[in-house]
């Protein structure tokens, strides 16, 4: 992530652009003081490693059941007119929704013990780190360990044939940015949580999106209405985007789906950002 | 170093500060004392720039918390009431981490572990993960960590309840040493005899207002008498009626359920004065006055959760 420090912003502009500009405006962020939470988190896995690198598997697993032993079955997907191997189309699908998983697991059930039981963060904000640095340098080492997720498992994939496009070089960034908007958005969700039976909550919203979402089957499979639906959820931008990349169908349709990511992942960190203080600094 | 005027800290109908005028000086040892929920805690939040005042002034080193907060948090250190420790890490890595929040260079931040680490008398535990160590080592710790950016001012919260005596006397030990190297000392506590010990000077806190102000010595002097005499009687036995026998003897006379409290400035005297009356307790008992006697007599008996 980029976010250097910024101005609190002045109402400029009318029109949309600068209300948008206004609403997503983030409270200065100092990327020094951030990093230092990156390695806090990092001294932490040096004696957790192990954990981290098992995260690495559940795509893995996913991609040789459903890829590789559904994909015997299904054979070819029809996407825009493009005839592809199952494998080839419902891999992308899977690397995004990991991004997604990742993130979220990260920004929610990692944060809310920090948050409410080891007071994790009342130490640090009694030092000059702000909650906004604090926010930011959570989402960036979920960030980080997404991307090395993101990674690996695109290496598996390019091992298997199943990169047809060198845009596909690019699905690591996009990784990046699907695991901030998510991450941002955990993180805000996560503020508001009172114990732990509310993260039923985030199972409700993340499963129904990695099922159903278009990560193992086309949109166009969806009667009209329904697709309207499913076009709106983030997960539906994260995995078009990847799939694009990786498949090679670029076109100007991937830029809506960087916005709407972006968007989301700075309204989730000024969410954040906002509710820790409220919570921490009172 | 630290100035307040009017100081008020409310959340929603409840006043936890009720305006507070307060001026801790360079290199004092200031306490708050007061039962739980006398807005000690909130207080020292304030103080250490974690939580805005809902009204009234606020300097710390000279500097606004509003305007100025991260620069005045540079500058304290803070040993919250309950250790925020990173259990995962190590005791040095601890230090380490905590350092680094403050933007001091790797190098510096090790080089003054290990010497904290040594002032705590951890050196041997540095590399132990932190979840084992006992309360009294894991507050040592906190100390250290506190330590860690050279503070000018120390925020003590309650440093030492729930310590056993040893690691209570070593934990003053070692304040009582910072203060000697300059330190400024803030501290909460609820031990009488912590306050008598560290305090230069302190103020007594209940229901958000300070009910008192003084040294240890001048509260004592001012809101006791030198001497306690206690008189314990049968649990059969109606007090009250003793109570009455021995009314205007001293000062002051404090019934309790079990004993009579006779504030007098010769308790040897005044034990011959209740004989004197034909008052025979089962057993007497005189006793310096202590600021646990200022403490009750000004928060009162009633207990406060």
């Amino acid at each position: 992530m980029t976010a250097a420090t910024r101005e609190p912003s002045r109402p400029t502009r009318d029109g949309s652009a600068g209300l948008l500009a206004r609403v997503i405006a983030l409270p200065p962020i100092s990327p020094r003081r951030a990093g230092y939470l990156v390695e806090r988190t990092w001294l932490i896995t040096r004696h957790t490693w192990l954990i981290i690198v098992s995260g690495f598997f559940e795509p893995l697993f996913y991609l040789l059941s459903i890829g590789i032993g559904i994909g015997a079955l299904v054979g070819t997907v029809t996407v825009d007119g493009q005839l592809l191997d199952y494998t080839v189309f419902v891999a992308p699908g899977l690397l995004a929704s990991s991004a997604m998983n990742g993130a979220v697991y990260d920004s929610t059930f990692n944060i809310f013990f920090k948050l409410k039981y080891a007071k994790t963060y009342d130490a640090i904000l009694s030092t000059p780190m702000s909650a906004a640095d604090t926010a930011a340098g959570e989402i960036t080492w979920a960030l980080l360990r997404g991307m090395f997720y993101s990674a690996a498992f695109l290496l598996v994939m390019l091992a298997l044939g199943l990169v047809a496009s060198p845009w596909a070089l690019l699905a690591l960034p996009a990784c990046l940015l699907i695991g901030f908007a998510f991450a941002a958005v955990g993180m805000a969700a996560t503020t508001y949580m009172r114990g732990w039976q509310d993260f039923s909550f985030v199972n409700l919203a993340v499963m129904p999106m990695f099922l159903f979402a278009t990560t193992f089957y086309p949109l166009s499979t969806y009667p009209e209405p329904l697709q309207w639906v499913v076009a709106c959820t983030p997960l539906y931008h994260a995995v078009e985007l990847v799939r694009g990349l990786t498949i090679g169908l670029v076109d100007a349709s991937l830029v809506v789906h960087v916005a709407y990511l972006a968007v989301m992942g700075l309204l989730g960190l000024r969410v954040a950002a906002g509710r820790l203080e409220k919570l921490l600094l009172r | 170093m630290i100035h307040a005027r009017g100081l008020t800290k409310r959340f929603g109908e409840f006043t936890a500060v009720d305006g507070i005028d307060v001026d801790v000086l360079r290199g004092e040892a200031f306490g708050f004392l007061g039962p739980n929920g006398a807005g000690k805690s909130s207080t020292m939040r304030m103080i250490g720039c974690v939580s805005p005042p809902s009204a009234g002034t606020l300097r710390i080193l000279g500097m606004d918390p509003a305007a100025d907060g991260p620069a005045i948090r540079a500058r304290l250190g803070v040993v919250p009431q309950q250790d925020t420790l990173d259990l995962e890490l190590t005791v040095r890595e601890n230090l380490l981490i905590y350092g680094r929040y403050f933007g001091l260079s790797r190098a510096l931040v090790r080089e003054r572990a290990d010497e904290l680490l040594d002032f705590v008398q951890l050196t041997d535990r540095a590399k132990d993960k932190v979840e084992p160590l006992s309360g009294g080592m894991k507050r040592r710790l906190t100390i250290a960590r506190s330590l860690i950016n050279d503070p000018e001012i120390l925020l003590l919260d309650e440093p030492t309840t729930g310590l056993d005596p040893q690691a209570r006397h070593t934990l003053w030990d070692r304040l009582f040493r910072l203060k000697q190297r300059g330190v400024t000392l803030v501290l909460t506590t609820h031990y009488m005899d912590e306050a008598e010990q560290l305090c230069d000077r302190l103020v007594v806190m209940d229901k958000g207002r300070f009910v008192a102000e003084g040294s240890p010595r001048e509260l004592i002097a001012r809101y006791s008498t030198r001497e306690v005499l206690e008189l314990r009687f049968r649990a059969d036995e109606d007090i009250s009626v003793y109570g009455e026998k021995l009314a205007g003897l001293v000062e002051r006379i404090e019934v309790l359920p079990d004993r009579l409290l006779l504030y007098t400035d010769n308790g040897d005297r005044t034990t011959e004065e209740v004989h004197a009356r034909g008052v025979r307790p089962a057993g007497t008992l005189v006793r310096r006055s202590t600021l646990e006697d200022v403490f009750l007599r000004l928060t009162g008996r009633t207990l406060v959760d």
